[in-house]
């Protein structure tokens, strides 16, 4: 039984992976090149320190998106909206720490809790529109998505933007060494060599682990995080239990919106040090991929923002060597993600009607053995 | 249509242009765009791709599928718009930008349909993957040819336009007829010549493209709501268990209208690359199927209200490409009609309501006076924002269809 539930458990993702590879492969054929030389480029460039720290770098940022995304999948809520949450989260916070100068785990702590504050409040936004206004989130957080860009633009291009700058650069003024987050290469080369390439991973990394883990403690050891689970599974069986549905959804936003915050600190905090053209969009709309491939399950994300991540990073290689357009990787990720989801359907269903089969055989089987009742004395 | 309602539309209209010519008056010389020939025609122009997203979305929603893969089917749009017409000419790009549109239509339905799979997420699935697509099939075609690249196509032809004969000067049989509208618009005359301007924009150099999107509207009303096949798709939105129970294949109805749904977003994208912009390039839907999903709310899941609101976020969007300082006439007009309301509220003595719009009427007649242009990130998302306002404010007026969102599986409840 426990076999069965692993082997279908593990079957959903493999069985999308596997398809995913093998449809980007026939692309590849399609077009004529090698699709065996491309997997093998990418698997040799990707296993070398390097490209392990640039995945590091990555996942990190993709894990907070997926966490963000999954705190409101875990009760059926969407919050779309991570994206313009953690844009503006960022330029916010870059720009506050830019502003003040404090002692060092201070001025770090000060700006996480601007971008958080930020970020959750504009997701507060959406949690209160649904719960008073009825408005779903997914129509509020799509069109506050594009509100809070638009704002990010006005604010960079006038009341954030650094003049002092001589190079027209768009951007903050730079945050003191102070609010500086520092690297963890000395950590990781006590293992392995001296990490080269002047690539370096971000302490950040370990914040993320720790909201992985106070994900986990929130969803399996907190009345909130039961309530938030019990109204994904039912929410009419929950609101009967007594969970408030209204402070339920305004809490998952919260909390949602304050992860998204998150999202563009590793990046301002350990690298660039402000808020510029260069920040990296579009981390939102991966982590709801990140969150959908993993289940939106602590452990589950954190497999799916490495293995993207690690995708990420991996690519560039083809575009140096053979005739591989690196495009192929992010097609991979697209289908990955669709299939994906629909094996989880189909898995789902399996599951659900193993269960019915199972439940109706053990209905039938009193009947059956109640009929012989003088042989039972025996076993 | 009956005829009374024909000239309610029509008076409705001509007060659209009155006001907006009252406040040309008054804000003159600082705009003369505000009602234009320019305006008009860049309006309309603008206004297409958003309706056509639009009446995608009241497709696949009237069906009672959530479509927020719009937007990546209108990605596809573009690019097999673009190379349709590299390769077979622009009529071939509209149809293959259909083409690419429904395919992406076709996954979602594939998902949402057969395999019951949330439609939110099947939608964000389509947009993740559309763009990566699109960018590989550029590096692979669009690269080796000249002025392609990896991000954008060559150039490619228009359609073509026409001029309507009389009203706007077009040719008949090789006659060149007077241009109506044009003449008028030249006298001067106050509204008249206004309402020519806006009329002779709209009638003259207008893609056949266009007209074939226009003509959609009427059609889609008919389908869905004179037809057969059109009562079994709102049907399948609507209580898909009672439509199954009378013998409509509530798969096969869900599956078309979302296909069409995705064919319509394709024409939206292909009419960007085709005959707004004349090439592809990457990103350029710029988040309209976004908007189409916001018109369909805002047009109340209506054909006819989604072209309205396009038609608004059209019109926001021509100003603040043509003259920025429209846009801040506009204000006044807001303001004004803001006033308007105060009184209405009044009168049917809704003192909460009359005294939030008298604060807002204040508010925006007071930044009119104190501002010499609109910040220039605002008038993109009027759409976004007006979209909110609705449902805020009006969502208790909005009639979305019944079961639209949830999953539908046969012989389940």
């Amino acid at each position: 039984m426990n076999l069965r539930r692993l082997l279908l458990a593990l079957a959903a993702p493999v069985g999308a992976f596997a398809f995913s590879v093998g449809l980007s492969s026939l692309v590849l054929l399609a077009v004529g090149t090698s699709p065996m030389e491309a997997w093998t480029e990418m698997l040799s460039y990707g296993t070398r320190l390097e490209t392990f720290v640039e995945t590091g770098n990555r996942a990190t940022q993709l894990y907070l998106a997926g966490v963000a995304v999954a705190i409101g999948f875990r009760m059926n809520l969407f919050n779309i909206g991570v994206e313009g949450q953690y844009v503006l989260a960022a330029l916010l916070a870059a720009s506050a720490g830019a502003a003040v100068d404090l002692p060092p785990v201070l001025h770090v702590a000060l700006i996480m809790a601007v971008a958080m504050a930020v970020g959750s409040a504009f997701a507060g936004v959406s949690g209160y529109l649904k719960v008073a206004r009825g408005v779903h989130e997914v129509i509020s957080t799509i069109m506050l998505n594009a509100v809070a860009l638009a704002a990010v633009g006005f604010l960079l291009r006038t009341w954030l933007l650094d003049d002092t700058d001589a190079t027209l650069n768009m951007k903050t003024p730079e945050i003191p060494p102070s609010g500086h987050f520092p690297k963890i290469n000395g950590l990781v080369e006590t293992f392995t060599r001296e990490i080269g390439r002047g690539r370096e991973l971000w302490g950040f990394l370990l914040v993320a682990v720790v909201v992985g883990v106070l994900f986990h403690v929130f969803l399996n050891r907190t009345r909130a995080g039961y309530d938030l689970r019990a109204t994904g599974l039912n929410p009419f069986a929950a609101e009967a239990a007594g969970v408030d549905p209204s402070a339920t959804v305004v809490r998952a936003m919260l909390l949602s919106g304050a992860v998204a915050g998150l999202i563009g600190l590793p990046e301002i905090l350990g690298d660039a040090h402000k808020y510029d053209l260069g920040f990296t969009r579009g981390l939102g709309f991966a982590g709801i991929a990140v969150a959908l491939v993993g289940r939106n399950h602590p452990g589950g994300v954190a497999v799916a923002a490495v293995f993207f991540g690690w995708l990420d990073s991996a690519a560039p290689i083809l575009d140096v060597v053979g005739d591989t357009p690196r495009e192929i990787v992010s097609i991979l990720q697209g289908v990955v993600v669709l299939s994906a989801v629909v094996a989880y359907e189909v898995v789902n269903r399996v599951r659900r009607a193993a269960e019915a089969r199972d439940a109706a055989s053990a209905a039938r089987q009193p009947v059956a053995e109640a009929a012989p009742a003088g042989a039972e004395e025996d076993s | 249509m009956r005829s009374s309602t024909v000239l309610r539309w029509m008076l409705a209209a001509l007060g659209v242009v009155f006001a907006l010519s009252v406040v040309q008056e008054l804000a003159r010389p600082e705009t003369t765009d505000l009602v234009s020939s320019g305006t008009a025609e860049s309006t309309l122009r603008r206004a297409v791709p958003i309706l056509l997203a639009g009446l995608g979305g009241i497709w696949a929603e009237r069906a009672g599928v959530v479509n927020i893969g719009l937007e990546g089917m209108m990605v596809l749009g573009t690019w097999f718009g673009a190379w349709g017409a590299l390769e077979f000419g622009p009529w071939w790009g509209l149809v293959i930008g259909i083409a690419g549109g429904a395919t992406g239509g076709l996954l979602h339905a594939v998902a949402t349909v057969n395999f019951g799979v949330d439609h939110i997420i099947s939608g964000v699935a389509v947009n993740l993957i559309a763009p990566a697509l699109t960018r590989f099939l550029s590096g692979e075609v669009f690269v080796n040819r000249p002025g392609g690249g990896l991000t954008q196509s060559p150039r490619v032809e228009s359609v073509g336009s026409l001029d309507v004969p009389f009203l706007a000067g077009g040719d008949l049989f090789g006659w060149t007829t007077p241009d109506l509208f044009g003449w008028i618009t030249d006298r001067g005359w106050f509204l008249a010549s206004d309402v020519a301007a806006v009329l002779g924009g709209i009638t003259r150099s207008i893609s056949w493209a266009t007209l074939l999107a226009l003509i959609l509207v009427p059609a889609s009303v008919f389908i869905l709501w004179r037809t057969a096949f059109g009562l079994r798709v709102r049907a399948s939105g609507e209580h898909p268990v009672a439509a199954d129970s009378l013998g409509v294949s509530v798969y096969r109805m869900k599956f078309a209208a979302v296909v069409v749904s995705g064919g319509l977003a394709g024409f939206g994208g292909a009419f960007i690359a085709i005959e707004q912009t004349g090439i592809y390039r990457e990103n350029q839907v710029q988040g309209r199927g976004f908007i189409g999903l916001a018109t369909v709310i805002f047009g109340n899941w209506q054909p006819v209200g989604a072209f309205l609101g396009s038609l608004l976020f059209g019109f926001a969007d021509a100003l603040q490409l043509r003259d920025r300082t429209a846009v801040h006439a506009l204000l006044l007009l807001v303001g004004v009609a803001l006033a308007a309301l105060t009184v209405r509220a009044l009168l049917r003595k809704q003192t909460r309501l009359a005294l939030m719009l008298t604060a807002s009427s204040v508010a925006v007649l007071w930044w009119y006076a104190v501002t010499e242009e609109v910040v220039s990130e605002l008038p993109p998302i009027t759409p976004h924002v007006a979209t909110l306002l609705v449902l805020v404010f009006a969502a208790g007026r909005l009639r979305p269809p019944a079961s639209v969102g949830l999953p539908y599986r046969r012989g389940q409840e």
